[in-house]
């Protein structure tokens, strides 16, 4: 796998969450940010509690906190549409430091910052300590059908075969002067774009053809076919529950 | 396992031999290339923070992955289950029409997908945008496999690059694939059907089908908003607001995809799925029509949206109005000096009919936002670039 380990999104480690195979991992997260995002925002210590397991997990899987926060900058759009809540929504009845905010808004963009955040970092903590080959195998082991996999671990595989020929392109265009300004000097871009479309395109008949020729049947065989141990499943799954459990009394006591 | 001999020779022939088992990029480039996309970290042991907005090659980075909880929960389980059940729509159809063949080409036109989220084009004065490419898959590999391959892409960027929230998939999967592959499709098939029977027919259409797919998946985030609203701004101003920025954000989608398929058309046009009903002499007729009909059909399909968005704009103040006016500086606010002009407020003053008199203001206010662009662009257009 020449292209699988060069990742900028994997942290290589030696923890036990590194160790915990693929689809206890995809599991404990979709659910770990399912139980975050049903957990009503009034509940503001459990936003914390959720915070400090993430926390501990970051440390227990020894993925440097920087790689985590700088990380996280990806989801800054939504957060400066959050930010403007407070301004824009209706109902105003809180006067901080001469503004009159809008408590509906205040609430939702606390909403909205809380989850974003908890639910962005569990994706990343998922990607730093699994693979993507490996997180797509354990969809695989979800039952997610073939066809999909099949789709996600080529795309995944042939990601920087394109983006690097994309990337060659635009040198190229670079180095003949092409600096275009409007929209309407876009043409070389487009005609790139179908170039790339068509090389891939005629790729993908090769590597079938190459792939029917050693014998694939419309599968990809499994190599590692060893399934989670319980032990495994209940480490893994420890951590949704254990927020299940924050939730549950988030609500009775609200 | 059983080999076969044909294939293998073909493969030689044809060089495919190198292209697996697994190819070996360099690392560097290719890699740098993704993570910047991202606002991620370069591999060089320093963290060096991209922010997306700040990259001056991403400019107008509008992505619309949306995080977790931003919409209700409800919303959330609502949305995934339709996505579900139209992927699985998807799958089936996709199976009868590529056989397993599919998986492999499929994959890779993925890939392709998501090198295409990084093509920068430029917009104006320097600012890029970049493709969302829903209604081109759609185009090229027919509505299926389009919306297959597109939802991978945003299934994949959640995983992986924690671009939009798990939980939001739901919605993510189907304003950004399915909405486009399949809504792209239905305009783009619309289209061929007024459009002549030609290769600029085609790309005339595919332009208008992207453009509009961009405004649909805006429309429908928006109708999403009011059925699962997690914040306290009315849908009117969310409509408002989406839909008129992706009108904006649709005219450069159109446009390159227009040219986009125009460009796998002059060299592989068995490859489109969108003109698998041409001859190829009807793909070798360019016909001179097309640059006229795309920008006329293009204006009346502006047009047309503005008219029932400006519906949307009624009586609801903007953000900064609504803030203004509860902040109450707007009564400090001279009264603006076009306050008088007939448009004022968005409803024209002398007709009583209050939806017809919003869609004259919509439809007067995207032909003078054309023509001050216009002149605009003449105004400033570079003349000869001196090569610095």
């Amino acid at each position: 796998m020449g292209a699988g380990h060069a990742h900028t999104l994997y942290v290589h480690e030696h923890s036990l969450v590194h160790r915990l195979p693929p689809e206890t991992k995809v599991l404990s997260a979709f659910l770990f940010v399912a139980v975050v995002a049903i957990t009503p925002r009034e509940a503001i210590w459990a936003f914390g509690a959720y915070a400090a397991m993430e926390a501990a997990l970051v440390g227990f899987s020894r993925v440097p906190v920087r790689f985590v926060l700088s990380r996280l900058i990806a989801v800054a759009p939504f957060v400066v549409f959050a930010l403007f809540l407070p301004f824009i929504g209706a109902g105003k009845n809180i006067d901080l430091l001469g503004f009159s905010l809008s408590s509906e808004g205040t609430w939702a963009m606390w909403n909205i910052l809380a989850k974003a955040t908890l639910g962005a970092t569990a994706s990343i903590l998922l990607a730093a300590t699994t693979e993507v080959p490996e997180i797509v195998r354990g969809f695989g082991r979800l039952r997610i059908p073939p066809v999909i996999t099949g789709i996600a671990s080529f795309m995944i595989r042939y990601l920087e075969v394109i983006a690097g020929e994309l990337a060659r392109m635009r040198t190229a265009m670079t180095a003949r002067g092409y600096d275009p300004r409007w929209l309407s000097q876009a043409r070389p871009i487009a005609a790139s774009a179908g170039t790339l479309f068509v090389r891939s395109y005629e790729r993908g008949e090769r590597v079938y053809d190459a792939m029917l020729s050693r014998g694939y049947n419309g599968v990809m065989p499994a190599l590692d076919t060893r399934s989670a141990t319980t032990r495994e499943w209940l480490g893994a799954l420890a951590l949704p529950l254990l927020a299940a459990a924050v939730a549950l009394i988030a609500v009775t006591t609200l | 396992m059983h080999l076969r001999d044909d294939l293998l020779h073909r493969e030689v022939a044809t060089g495919a031999i190198q292209d697996f088992p697994d190819p070996e990029p360099g690392l560097g480039e290719p890699i740098a290339t993704i993570a910047e996309q991202f606002g991620q970290f370069s591999l060089n042991g320093h963290t060096e923070i991209l922010l997306v907005a700040n990259d001056s090659q991403q400019g107008l980075g509008w992505r619309m992955h949306a995080p977790d909880g931003f919409l209700t929960a409800g919303t959330a389980v609502a949305t995934g289950a339709i996505s579900v059940g139209t992927v699985s729509v998807a799958l089936k159809q996709a199976k009868e029409q590529m056989s397993e063949k599919m998986v492999p080409l499929a994959g890779i036109t993925a890939a392709f997908v998501f090198a295409a989220q990084m093509f920068n084009f430029p917009v104006a004065a320097g600012t890029t945008g970049h493709l969302l490419g829903g209604a081109l898959a759609a185009i090229l590999l027919g509505p299926h496999i389009g919306a297959l391959v597109v939802t991978v892409v945003v299934v994949v960027q959640a995983l992986a690059f924690a671009d939009g929230g798990l939980t939001a998939l739901g919605y993510n999967v189907l304003n950004m694939a399915i909405i486009p592959a399949y809504g792209g499709f239905a305009v783009y098939s619309g289209f061929r059907k007024l459009l002549p029977k030609s290769k600029g027919g085609v790309v005339a259409a595919t332009g208008l089908a992207a453009g509009i797919s961009v405004v649909l998946s805006a429309a429908a985030f928006s109708i999403q908003w009011l059925f699962g609203a997690s914040a306290p701004v009315p849908f009117d101003t969310v409509f408002g607001a989406m839909v008129g920025v992706h009108i904006l954000i649709g005219i450069g989608e159109g446009l390159i995809s227009a040219l986009t398929v125009g460009a796998v058309l002059a060299s592989r046009p068995d490859l489109v799925f969108g003109a698998r009903d041409l001859h190829p002499a009807q793909l070798q007729e360019s016909g001179k029509v097309p640059l006229r009909a795309f920008i006329i059909g293009g204006l009346a399909v502006t047009l047309l949206v503005a008219t029932v968005v400006s519906q949307f704009a009624v009586n609801n103040p903007d953000g900064l109005d609504f803030v203004a006016e509860d902040t109450g500086f707007i009564s400090s606010a001279e009264e603006h000096s076009l306050g008088d002009s007939i448009f004022a407020d968005y409803a024209t003053s002398g007709i009583n009919n209050e939806a017809l008199s919003l869609a004259i203001a919509g439809t007067a206010g995207v032909l003078i936002t054309l023509a001050v662009g216009y002149g605009l662009f003449r105004a400033i257009r570079p003349r000869k670039r001196v090569p610095v």
